[in-house]
């Protein structure tokens, strides 16, 4: 019995020293949106194999992220719109100081069935046909046709910027066909002839047509470059300027590497 | 060990297993309630169940799943319009006129339609059918109400087929002698003597494959065309149901209203199956004391 204790005492004292070797690897927390979700996972897994830490990488929406910051249980909230005056009161309050770190660019293109005549439309037409006011594409001088209207489920990010941008947050009309992803949206708009609808810039192919908005091609220039409208800048906030791993991470999301990363998640990398 | 405690453990290990589906059912149904009643007392039954706009993620935010409630209801009816006719004369024919051993090779081949997954029926719906019935109809769009009626019935007709078919031939014989032997025809046999004695194993048929059309997911979100206005027409889209769910909780903040309301449609689409599950359990009871004569 003695013997067994001593085992068990031993075996613990091990497991115990064990941890206290793996606690002493760094660590690092992610929290909040989403839509930067997929580019702050696949950073941190490259960064994981490269380097000997540990990171933790959450979604939640950029408000629980920026949250998450203020209360300083976060090192970095990912944030797929900026910070507002409020949070930033609330941050220096308590003793934090939020640093933004823009890390991609998330544009949103406006297609068409390849044999729709109409190439170009402006925000306020694509507002006119995603509220149902347009009906007809003979009304935007195109051929007399009835506007299919394509949308996204209105959970995705990809609504989220489209509605927020294109719609400015009024009601899509209930009219409008709901496709589950990008891929889904794609496939209905080339098959059908009076459709428009919206897809990620990565989804663009020769089966749909982009059309110009506001007189801007979509494209990962002009997106980066804030010329084209329906786009939107993805942040990282970190609590004051960045030190030591916070600092080794974000750097390697701006760098080249992390920047194809951006690229390969569908989104626009910054050059 | 000795024989009896050896019996004895197998009988609860196999009690074990047979209760565990049980356990599963209860906890579903416990989830499922726990997660979708709050939306009933924050919405209200009657703006929940009849108001006529679903857009969950706005501020303000509307949750009225009467248009949802409406295409489901307008698929199933459809699916059945189209498979009933289809499913009736099917299991008529396999069972009287065929010869038997023409049946034993039919019968399962047809249901072998159940064992097709759903997304095959919906790319089938999609890339086929929809683009079929845009042509025909001159529609601007295929994805409509009709084309998922369509897909539902065809995967409705296994269920119909099958259970009527059983329903039919379990009519005993000596009706169908006595019919004959009183002078009527085959067709006055069938119409008149099998069909009514056989309807309420065919109502369960029916029952069931209504329940399978209005639980359908992957067919109605790929084809369906997800349009949350409410139906006016066979020829338009409409987002059923189980398409909302499932097109909608992926994303959704768990906790959130949205979620509860998208749980609270996975309370209504599971109180409607159930019914369809029990009046069919009910009308087979019935038929069944008719057959047998007691």
């Amino acid at each position: 019995m003695k013997k067994n204790l001593l085992i068990l005492l031993t075996v613990v004292m091990v497991i115990s020293l064990f941890t206290g070797v793996v606690g002493a690897q760094e660590n690092l927390t992610i929290q909040g949106s989403s839509t930067v979700l997929p580019i702050a996972q696949k950073a941190a897994e490259v960064y994981m194999e490269n380097n000997d830490v540990s990171i933790s990488v959450r979604g939640g929406g950029s408000g629980n992220g920026i949250a998450a910051l203020i209360d300083g249980t976060t090192d970095i909230a990912d944030a797929s719109r900026f910070i507002k005056q409020e949070e930033v009161d609330n941050a220096v309050a308590n003793g934090h100081f939020p640093v933004p770190h823009r890390v991609a660019m998330d544009g949103i293109a406006v297609v068409v069935h390849p044999d729709n005549p109409i190439d170009k439309l402006t925000l306020m037409e694509i507002k006119q046909i995603y509220t149902g006011q347009i009906e007809n594409w003979s009304e935007l001088g195109g051929t007399n046709q009835e506007v299919v209207v394509i949308s996204r489920d209105s959970s995705s990010g990809t609504f989220e910027v489209f509605n927020e941008i294109a719609v400015e947050g009024e009601r899509v009309t209930p009219g409008a066909l709901l496709q589950a992803s990008n891929g889904a949206v794609k496939d209905t708009v080339a098959n059908t002839e009076g459709a428009i609808g919206y897809v990620g810039l990565g989804y663009l192919d020769e089966s749909i047509k982009a059309t110009k908005v506001n007189g801007v091609y979509p494209t990962n220039s002009t997106v980066a470059s804030g010329k084209f409208p329906i786009a939107r800048p993805l942040f990282m906030f970190t609590d004051g300027w960045p030190e030591g791993l916070v600092a080794d991470y974000i750097n390697f999301v701006l760098s080249a590497e992390g920047q194809k990363i951006v690229e390969e998640q569908g989104y626009v990398p910054l050059h | 060990m000795d024989w009896k405690t050896k019996e004895k453990i197998i009988k609860y290990i196999l009690l074990i297993f047979a209760m565990s589906s049980i356990m599963f059912l209860i906890g579903i149904v416990i989830v499922l309630f726990r997660e979708g009643l709050p939306i009933f007392y924050k919405i209200g039954i009657i703006d929940f169940l009849f108001g006529q706009e679903w857009y969950p993620t706005y501020d303000p935010a509307s949750f009225g799943i009467l248009p949802l409630i409406s295409a489901s209801v307008l698929v199933t009816l459809g699916a059945m319009i189209f498979a009933v006719p289809i499913g009736l004369s099917t299991s008529v024919f396999i069972s009287y006129i065929m010869p038997k051993s023409i049946k034993n090779f039919i019968k399962p081949i047809i249901e072998l339609l159940a064992g097709i997954p759903s997304v095959i029926y919906g790319l089938f719906g999609m890339k086929i059918l929809g683009p079929f019935l845009k042509d025909i109809f001159g529609l601007p769009t295929g994805l409509t109400a009709l084309t998922a009626s369509i897909m539902l019935g065809i995967m409705a007709l296994p269920t119909i087929i099958s259970l009527s078919e059983d329903a039919i031939t379990s009519v005993p014989k000596k009706f169908r002698d006595a019919s004959l032997a009183l002078g009527g025809t085959r067709w006055e046999t069938i119409s008149k003597v099998i069909l009514p004695t056989a309807s309420s194993g065919i109502v369960t048929s029916i029952m069931l494959g209504m329940g399978r059309a209005m639980g359908e997911t992957m067919t109605v979100l790929m084809v369906a065309g997800g349009a949350s206005a409410m139906p006016e027409g066979i020829l338009k889209p409409v987002r059923p149901m189980t398409a909302t769910i499932a097109a909608e909780m992926g994303e959704t903040p768990v906790g959130s209203n949205h979620y509860q309301a998208l749980f609270g449609i996975a309370i209504v689409l599971f109180i409607i199956t159930l019914s369809f599950n029990i009046i069919a359990d009910l009308t087979r009871k019935r038929f069944y004391k008719k057959v047998s004569g007691k």
